[in-house]
C-alpha cells in the first residue's frame, strides 16, 4: 500500500507530534511514523515518568519531616513499585492523549520503523509513503552505556533510566554516573525510596552546565540529606557481577574501590541517526553525530528536515516542541518567529529543582561582558519561610549598561515554575527594571527575582 | 473669536520649519504658553506654543509635513465657538526675538501679509502616528544611550518590532567614536540607479552657510605640531583628581588653550562684517558637533573665563543636547571662533571651513605617538597637528602664525594656562 502526504514526519515524540499538530492545523496532509508509543521517550520513558517519581520522593520526604508542621504521620514506608505503576499510568494518560490529538487534528499514525528513501519517500515495512512537501525527521535519541570501562548496559546491575523507570523495588545501594539532570534526579528519587546513593561525576563540579552556584547549593543539599557525591572523579574501571557492580572510582588523586547493588548510567544520550537510510538520501551529519540543518532546519538534502535531539542540542523536550511548530510553520510559507537557542530555560526537577536560562556567571566572565549579579536567597522570603523551603535563591546577571538580563538562575521550591518570568522577559527584551517595575503578589516565591533585580541595581529592599 | 496658529520663525534663521510631533490633538483644549508642536526648524526642534486659550481645531499639517514661516498651520476657537473653513483673521503674532535683526525683518515681512489660507478640514481618519516607534525596552535604552532615532532603524522583531540585533553593529576593530557619526537617513538600496532624497532643514542649512564661506571668504591655512606629552600628563593627573566629578577631553583642553591664546591675540577674535571689523572682548568659542545629519556648533561662552572642569561639563552637556536636537538658539549663535576636532576618527591633519562671520578655526588632528629629536636624541613623543583657517580679510599670515604659535606653547607647557 503506498499512500501520499504533505508532510510526513519520522518519529511521534515531543518535536514529532508538536509538528504534526501544527502542520494539520495548518491544512497539510499529514503523517507520523513511531514504531513504539506516541510520545517518545519524553512521555514514555523520560519527562513524564520522572516528574511523577519525584512527587512521590517529595511526599516521601514532606512526611518524614511534617511533625515539625505540627503533623504525625507515624513511621513512613516507601514502596517504589506502586510509585512506578503510578508513573506508568500517568505516562499511559500522556501517549493516550498525544493519540487523541492526532486524531482530532486527523493526522494519520502509521505503526512501524521507518527508512527514508530519495525522492521524499519513506519506507515502513513493505509500504511507501511519498510526502509532497517535507520529511521531517524526529528520531530522537536514547541512553548510552560505557562499554569502554566495563559498563555496558546490561539491564540487570547496570542500567540506564530506561530499566531504572521499571524497577520493581528500589535496590539497596545505586551508583549514579553523571550528575547531569537525570542522574540528579534519580539520586533524589531513590534516596527518598531509601536507596543508599553515590552520584560520580567526571568533571569538577554536579550539574556541570548550571551556574557554579547552584552546584553548589545541591551538592550541599543532597550531602546534608546523606548522598554521597563525588565530583571530579573517574571511574577507571567496572566489574558487573550477577548482583553487585565493584567500581574504581579515582577522585583527588585517590583511588578507592565501590560495591553497589546497581549502576545507573546517566552520562549522555546517543542520537537515533542509524539505520533510517540519512546516507541514500544524501542527509549528512556533523561530527558530533547531529543532522546538520540549516536556520530553517533543513537538512543537507532539500525537502528533508530535521528537529529535536537529532537536529543538535540543547536535547530537550521543548526546545524540539518550538522547531515542530517553527519548521511546519516555514513549510507552510509562514514567516515564523526565529527560534531563540540562547533563550531555552533548562530545568533539573530535583528537590531544591534548579532552573535557568542564558547566560552562567562563568559564561559571562568568558565573554567579557560586563555584567553585576544580582542574588536573592529564599532564606529571606516570606513564603519560603512559610513552606519550609528556604533552600536556594534567585541570582540574575545583569549587563551594566543596558540592564539586559544576560542569564538567570533558580535554585528552590518551584523553581521550574518561576523561570518563566525570566523567558518572557529575555523573549521581549525586556531589563531588570521591567522585571522588577511589575508587581509581585506578596508573599511569593516570585517576588524572590524582583528582589534579585533590585539587587542587580543595588537597592534591594527585603535583605 | 478664533485665533490662528502660525508656523512661527523660531531662530534667526528660519525660513520654512517641519511639525516633527503635535503635542496637542484636534478638538484638545489649550492654554496660552502651552507647548502645541514640536517643530523641526533649521538648527533644532523646537516648541511652537499656544497664544490664546481655547481648543485646538483644523489642524491642517500633519506631522511630517513642512511649511514656510508665516503658515497658518492649525486655529485656536473659542471654547464653545464653531469656526468656518478660513480662519485667518487675526494678525500674525510676532516672531520669537532673538539674534541678529536681518532675516528677522524679512521674515515679519512674509508674515505681515499672510496669504489668506484655506485650511481644510482634516481627514476623518487621521494621518498614522508615525512618531510610535515599535521597540523592545532593551533596544529603546540602547538606541537613547546611542542617540541613534529608533524611528530611523528598520525591526527586525513580531511586528517590525526593533530589537537589540538591530543596534547592533558588525563588530569594528577600531574604538568607538565619542559620539554617533553623522548617519544621513539613506533609503533601501533601490533597484533604480540613484535615489533622490529631499534636504532636510539641516542640510539646507549647512548647503547655504558653507558656501558662504569657502567661495566667497578668502582662506588661507596654517598647520603646525604640537607636542601634547605634556598635556596628556597633566589631563590623566586632572581626572585622577576630578574622580566621579566628570572628564577633561583633550578637546577641552584645546579650547581652553585657544580661548586664552585668543586672548592675547585679539586680531584673530574677530568677526568680519563687510564695511567694518568687529574685534571681540569677550571669547566664545563654537566647538563642532556631529549630528545626526549634519553637524552644529554650539558655542562655549567666555570659554577664556572657564575653569577646564567647567568646559568639560559644558561642553559635555552641549554636545548631548546637540544630538537630541535640543539646543536653544541662544546657545548656537554669537561664537567668535571655532575649534573642529577629529582626532577621534583617527585624521591626522586637516582643514575646516569657516563659519562665517567669524574669522578663524582650528582643525584638531588625532594625537599619535611619533619619533622625536629631543635634546639630540630621538624619542617617542606624543603629537598633535594643529591646523587653522583665516580669513585674510581680517587675518594676515604673520598675525594668525603668531596666535598659532602662543597656542602650541600653551598645550606644550599646559602650567602656562594658569597665568
Amino acid at each position: 500500500m503506498a499512500s501520499q502526504f504533505d508532510v510526513i514526519i519520522l518519529g511521534g515524540g515531543p518535536a514529532g507530534y508538536v509538528a504534526a499538530i501544527r502542520s494539520a492545523q495548518l491544512g497539510m496532509s499529514t503523517a507520523v511514523i513511531e514504531k513504539d508509543k506516541l510520545g517518545g521517550v519524553c512521555v514514555n520513558i523520560g519527562c513524564i515518568p520522572t516528574k511523577a517519581l519525584l512527587h512521590s520522593a517529595y511526599i516521601a520526604r514532606l512526611l518524614r519531616e511534617a511533625k515539625e508542621f505540627g503533623i504525625e504521620a507515624g513511621a513512613v514506608k516507601t514502596d517504589y513499585g506502586v510509585a512506578m505503576q503510578r508513573s506508568r499510568k500517568v505516562s499511559d494518560q500522556n501517549s493516550k492523549g498525544v493519540e487523541f490529538l492526532m486524531k482530532k487534528n486527523k493526522v494519520t499514525v502509521i505503526k512501524g520503523s521507518g527508512v527514508l528513501l530519495p525522492g521524499r519517500k519513506v519506507k515502513v515495512g513493505g509500504d511507501s509513503h511519498e510526502a509532497k512537501k517535507a520529511v521531517i525527521i524526529a528520531t530522537g535519541s536514547r541512553v548510552k552505556g560505557l562499554p569502554q570501562i566495563g559498563l555496558e548496559i546490561n539491564k540487570t546491575t547496570v542500567i540506564s533510566s530506561d530499566e531504572a523507570l521499571f524497577l520493581e523495588k528500589a535496590p539497596a545501594s545505586l551508583a549514579i554516573i553523571g550528575a547531569g539532570a537525570v542522574g540528579m534526579e534519580f539520586a533524589d528519587i531513590f534516596h527518598a525510596f531509601g536507596t543508599k546513593v553515590t552520584l560520580i561525576e567526571a568533571l569538577p563540579r554536579i550539574l556541570p552546565l548550571e551556574d557554579p552556584e547552584a552546584s553548589d547549593a545541591l551538592a550541599k543539599s543532597y550531602k546534608k540529606r546523606g548522598i554521597d557525591v563525588i565530583p571530579g572523579a573517574k571511574v577507571k574501571k567496572g566489574t558487573a557481577g550477577k548482583d553487585k557492580v565493584t567500581l574504581e572510582v579515582e577522585a583527588n588523586g585517590a583511588t578507592q574501590k565501590l560495591e553497589v547493588a546497581t549502576v545507573l548510567m546517566a552520562a549522555g544520550r546517543a542520537v537515533n541517526t542509524e539505520n533510517i537510510g540519512l546516507a541514500d538520501c544524501g542527509v549528512q551529519v556533523t561530527e558530533r553525530g547531529f543532522i546538520k540543518v540549516d536556520a530553517g532546519l533543513q537538512t543537507t538534502a532539500p525537502g528533508y528536515y530535521a528537529i529535536g535531539d537529532v537536529a543538535g542540542p540543547p536535547m530537550l523536550a521543548h526546545k524540539g516542541m518550538r522547531e515542530g511548530v517553527t519548521v511546519t510553520e516555514l513549510l507552510a510559507g509562514k514567516k515564523p518567529h526565529a527560534i531563540r537557542y540562547d533563550n531555552v530555560p533548562s530545568v533539573t526537577y530535583c528537590h531544591p529543582e534548579v532552573a535557568s536560562i542564558g547566560l552562567t556567571e562563568d559564561q559571562c566572565k568568558e565573554r567579557k561582558l560586563d555584567y553585576v549579579a544580582g542574588r536573592f536567597p529564599f532564606s529571606a522570603n516570606g513564603r519560603a519561610r512559610g513552606t519550609g523551603e528556604t533552600e536556594g535563591f534567585v541570582k540574575l546577571l545583569r549587563d551594566k549598561t543596558y540592564g539586559e538580563i544576560l542569564g538567570a538562575h533558580i535554585v528552590g521550591g518551584h523553581a521550574s515554575e518561576i523561570i518563566h518570568e525570566l523567558a518572557v522577559a529575555r523573549e521581549n527584551e525586556y531589563t531588570v527594571e521591567e522585571v522588577e517595575l511589575a508587581i509581585h503578589a506578596h508573599p511569593t516565591m516570585s517576588e524572590a527575582v524582583a528582589q534579585a533585580a533590585l539587587d542587580s541595581l543595588g537597592r534591594v529592599v527585603d535583605m | 473669536m478664533a485665533t490662528n496658529v502660525y508656523m512661527e520663525a523660531l531662530s534667526p534663521t528660519m525660513e520654512e520649519g517641519r511639525v516633527a510631533k503635535w503635542h496637542k490633538r484636534d478638538g484638545d483644549a489649550v492654554k496660552t504658553g502651552e507647548t502645541l508642536a514640536e517643530v523641526e526648524t533649521d538648527k533644532a526642534v523646537m516648541d511652537l506654543v499656544a497664544r490664546a486659550d481655547g481648543v485646538l481645531r483644523q489642524v491642517a499639517v500633519a506631522e511630517g509635513q513642512t511649511v514656510p514661516v508665516g503658515s497658518v498651520v492649525a486655529v485656536i476657537a473659542a471654547p464653545g465657538e464653531t469656526v468656518g473653513a478660513t480662519a485667518a483673521s487675526a494678525p500674525p503674532p510676532a516672531p520669537v526675538p532673538s539674534g541678529s535683526g536681518k532675516r528677522e525683518t524679512g521674515n515679519v515681512a512674509t508674515m505681515t501679509a499672510p496669504a489668506p489660507v484655506v485650511v481644510a478640514p482634516l481627514p476623518a481618519t487621521a494621518p498614522s502616528d508615525a512618531t510610535r516607534v515599535k521597540a523592545s525596552p532593551l533596544a529603546r535604552r540602547m538606541a537613547k544611550e546611542a542617540g541613534v532615532d529608533l524611528k530611523l532603524v528598520t525591526g527586525s522583531g513580531p511586528g517590525g518590532r526593533v530589537v537589540k540585533k538591530d543596534l547592533e553593529r558588525a563588530p569594528s576593530t577600531a574604538p568607538a567614536p565619542p559620539f554617533p557619526i553623522s548617519r544621513f537617513p539613506l533609503p533601501e538600496r533601490s533597484a533604480a540607479p540613484y535615489d533622490d532624497v529631499p534636504l532636510t532643514q539641516i542640510r539646507k542649512t549647512i548647503a547655504k552657510r558653507l558656501a558662504t564661506s569657502l567661495g566667497p571668504i578668502p582662506h588661507f591655512f596654517l598647520t603646525t605640531e604640537v607636542d601634547m606629552e605634556r598635556a596628556s600628563e597633566a589631563r590623566d593627573a586632572l581626572n585622577k583628581q576630578l574622580g566621579d566629578r566628570g572628564k577633561v577631553s583633550f578637546n577641552d583642553i584645546v579650547i581652553k588653550a585657544t580661548a586664552l591664546a585668543l586672548g592675547t591675540h585679539r586680531a584673530c577674535n574677530a568677526w568680519f562684517q563687510e564695511d567694518h571689523i568687529r574685534y571681540w572682548n569677550e571669547v566664545h568659542i563654537g566647538m563642532a558637533v556631529a549630528v545626526e545629519d549634519g553637524l552644529i556648533t554650539p558655542v562655549i561662552r567666555s570659554a577664556d573665563l572657564k575653569s577646564l572642569g567647567e568646559i568639560g561639563r559644558e561642553a559635555k552637556d552641549l554636545a548631548e543636547k546637540a544630538r537630541n536636537r535640543r539646543l536653544q538658539p541662544n546657545e548656537y549663535t554669537g561664537a567668535t571662533f571655532s575649534v573642529s576636532n577629529l582626532g577621534m576618527f583617527d585624521i591626522d591633519q586637516f582643514t575646516a571651513v569657516i563659519n562665517p562671520p567669524e574669522a578663524g578655526i582650528i582643525a584638531v588632528g588625532s594625537i599619535v605617538q611619533k619619533p622625536v629629536v629631543l635634546d639630540g636624541q630621538v624619542t617617542a613623543r606624543r603629537r598633535m597637528r594643529l591646523t587653522m583657517s583665516c580669513d585674510h580679510r581680517v587675518i594676515d599670515g604673520a598675525t594668525g602664525a603668531a596666535f598659532l604659535q602662543t597656542l602650541k606653547q600653551m598645550l606644550e607647557n599646559p602650567l602656562a594656562m594658569l597665568l
